[in-house]
């Protein structure tokens, strides 16, 4: 192979870990093209079958090397309503990277890369071009949830003809993008110029709606909606139910993250949302919420930010690239290691946490090796800010308020996954409502299905 | 946007709002809650529901003037909007199948008692109310009260109007007589939600506390409203707002109160200095 995987140009680690600008500047034209041009043209292109909405790959790349920019991104669009989002935030070095035939000898292909390329070229240069839209059909479908997933749906389903409204139970459109995912990861305007391509093509977004409250699932059919997607997403922040978990300073990473995030805290007093971070911040977990969760820490001030995880860096979920990142900018890793209980001041306040060392035993259900504690190995760790990153349970408003919705013992709908069409006719759902915490493409993997099969139900009404 | 259709000022520091917000007005209950946005850079604030009109499709608000938020709400006028109203949040309130309801209000906890009082009478329970406040002026809603109540109570700290003392003594007083109380409900300040929840430990009534702790998305995300209620954690704006006040920790319910003191009084500083800036400017 004589060109080598083009890096992407980042900014440096010493700046960056103290600003909410995104990491990687994006490919320039030109290192675009030379990336573009290792792809090999494969005849039976595996990366396709790699990338769960199988955008055409190959060619989105060709049109890369031939210098068609917004040809190539309007190629990743007709299967992939999200580029700009996907190109960032997906694990491209689980599915299409992964099985990149290049990948067994060379690194493969940066085909995320080139995708954000494409999305950022054509979002840069171009007015947002409206594609043809299919005769309306009068046919209503409601989104439940404005996610990756509520937004796919939203996407497919309006170019098909269908009438879409979004319902959004805060202020701003794009759950987890935007309050989950930070600015120097995902900047916020490219989830706005996602949504607002969807309401040009005629989505109506409602926010501050919340389903299950203010109206039900059975509520929008006797409204006069046809089908329903749910894409609710992740609900309630699971903690470790240790003693002192409710002192000031202990915090899920949901509200850290959405305080910062979709409140915009960082910028308290600008913003009216204040944000605590204290001098030695500990996030527990070791998955991307977790990670997005310490940079953000140190970013606010932290002196030293942690990530505290029971098992070894190995068995860590987050994307390899995020804990490089994190890494680089001086994020200190705490491994095998448990909290036990957290200890605090007078006020109410977290000083500390009492740990366990651990070591890893036999693989458990996950394929992941056990962590078991060391007897008497317990210390103290000096720490004033707890981020608790360790999962989410299922927000039960819509199951609660839907009779006859199915779920699984956790709470998460059930659904078919040929059609992710759930237990009550009409209704579908997707993402992680129904897988439990999982990625942005799965979810909007998810919607396409979902919409695929909303749309040949449609058709039979 | 949501329109402010009326706004009229209570007292001192607590002030009458009302909303155009029809969807919400048709189905919020009493026991229920909004949560308000006013400006684009602005908090999400928890607010109880004072009253609903169904028909006019409004919903009412009172609030007390605190921080940077309720005070940059306080200068609102009619016709003005605020970003967003959304609810309904948590879960309605209780009431016993039958037999004597009390219902007790402390300060601006006589808002939110008062749609349930209603609701109470409307379902055949014969209601009792004691409301309170530290003194005459920051008193409010009696006239509103003694509609809805059988017999209503009125307290204030200082002496200056009703019964002098606290809700508490009205309540022990009543309790001394003899009145039957089947079930209370208690809202007001935290103090005096853990005091009305120790009085009436020992007499065996059972008491529901409507709680008030931090929020942001007040939909069970971000799970910073947990409170401790019979050793349990529980997020008070899903689970509640409405618990067992005798299985509550309100001390852990204070303590989580104050993690924001010195942020928001930063941010009143700022405001209230803004508000002089551009007083200045108009003058000049």
């Amino acid at each position: 192979m004589k060109i080598p995987r083009q890096p992407m140009p980042e900014r440096d680690p010493q700046e960056r870990k103290r600003n909410f600008k995104e990491v990687p500047h994006g490919y320039t034209p030109e290192l675009a093209q030379k990336e573009a041009e290792r792809c090999l043209q494969c005849p039976k292109p595996p990366c396709i079958k790699g990338c769960p909405v199988e955008i055409d790959i190959p060619r989105f790349i060709e049109l890369i090397y031939e210098g068609k920019f917004s040809e190539a991104a309007k190629k990743i669009k007709e299967t992939n309503s999200l580029p700009a989002i996907c190109g960032r935030v997906c694990p491209q070095e689980e599915q299409c990277e992964e099985v990149c035939v290049l990948s067994k000898k060379f690194q493969p292909v940066a085909i995320g890369h080139l995708e954000r390329f494409c999305a950022d070229w054509e979002r840069e240069h171009e007015e947002i071009e409206v594609p043809e839209i299919l005769p309306s059909t009068e046919k209503r479908v409601a989104v439940v949830g404005s996610g990756p997933g509520g937004l796919t749906v939203a996407g497919d389903l309006i170019k098909l003809g269908h009438q879409v409204t979004i319902f959004e139970a805060l202020h701003k459109p794009g759950g987890v993008l935007v309050y989950g995912i930070p600015e120097f990861r995902l900047p916020k305007a490219i989830v706005q110029s996602e949504v607002d391509y969807l309401q040009a093509m005629g989505v109506e977004v409602k926010c501050s709606f919340v389903i299950g409250r203010l109206m039900t699932i059975d509520e929008l059919f006797q409204d006069g909606y046809h089908a329903v997607y749910v894409g609710t997403g992740a609900g309630a922040p699971s903690f470790l139910n240790i003693p002192g978990e409710n002192l000031n300073g202990i915090l899920s990473a949901n509200e850290f993250l959405t305080r910062s995030n979709l409140m915009k805290a960082y910028s308290f007093p600008e913003a009216d949302t204040p944000i605590f971070t204290g001098k030695r911040v500990a996030v527990l977990g070791g998955g991307n919420t977790a990670m997005d969760s310490v940079r953000t820490g140190l970013r606010l001030g932290a002196e030293h930010a942690y990530i505290v995880y029971r098992r070894s860096q190995a068995e860590m979920p987050a994307r390899a690239t995020e804990i490089h990142h994190a890494e680089e900018e001086g994020i200190e890793f705490i491994m095998l290691t448990n909290p036990v209980r957290f200890i605090g001041d007078e006020g109410g306040w977290v000083k500390g946490m009492e740990c366990l060392r651990m070591e890893l035993g036999e693989p458990d259900e996950s394929g992941r090796r056990r962590p078991v504690p060391i007897e008497g190995s317990n210390f103290i760790m000096d720490v004033d800010t707890v981020i608790i990153a360790v999962g989410n349970s299922s927000n039960p408003l819509v199951q609660q308020t839907t009779p006859g919705l199915d779920t699984n013992r956790w709470g998460n709908i059930t659904v078919t996954s040929e059609t992710m069409q759930t237990s009550r006719k009409a209704i579908y759902a997707g993402g992680d409502i129904v897988t439990g915490g999982a990625t942005v493409i799965q979810a909007a993997g998810a919607g396409k299905i979902a919409a695929r099969a909303i749309d040949a139900y449609l058709k039979t009404l | 946007m949501v329109k402010i259709l009326k706004h009229q000022r209570l007292n001192e520091t607590n002030f009458r709002i009302v909303f155009d917000s029809s969807l919400v007005a048709k189905k919020i209950k009493p026991g229920q809650f909004m949560v308000l946005r006013i400006r684009e850079e602005g908090e999400r604030i928890p607010m109880s529901l004072a009253d609903m009109d169904p028909e006019k499709g409004t919903v009412t608000v009172i609030y007390q003037v605190i921080g940077q938020s309720t005070t940059l709400l306080s200068t609102k006028k009619v016709g003005e909007e605020i970003c967003d109203l959304v609810g309904p949040m948590g879960v309605a309130s209780h009431y016993p199948e039958k037999g004597n309801f009390m219902v007790i209000g402390g300060g601006i906890g006589i808002a939110p008692i008062h749609p349930t009082a209603r609701e109470a009478k409307k379902r055949g329970l014969y209601v009792i109310g004691i409301i309170g406040a530290r003194t005459k002026d920051l008193l409010f809603y009696e006239e509103q009260m003694q509609k809805v109540t059988d017999e209503l109570y009125v307290t204030t700290d200082d002496g200056s109007y009703g019964k002098k003392g606290f809700v508490t003594d009205a309540l022990k007083e009543l309790h001394q007589r003899g009145k039957k109380i089947d079930h209370i409900l208690a809202i007001g300040p935290v103090p005096m939600m853990k005091f009305v929840c120790s009085t009436t430990r020992p007499m065996g009534i059972p008491t529901w506390v409507s709680l008030n702790p931090i929020m942001i998305d007040a939909t069970g995300m971000c799970g910073v409203c947990r409170v401790s209620v019979g050793g349990k954690t529980k997020f008070a704006c899903v689970d509640g707002p409405d618990f067992d006040g005798h299985q509550v920790d309100f001390d852990l319910l204070t303590k989580r109160l104050s993690m924001y003191e010195s942020y928001e009084k930063q941010s009143l500083e700022k405001f209230k200095k803004e508000c002089t800036k551009e007083a200045a400017l108009k003058k000049a």
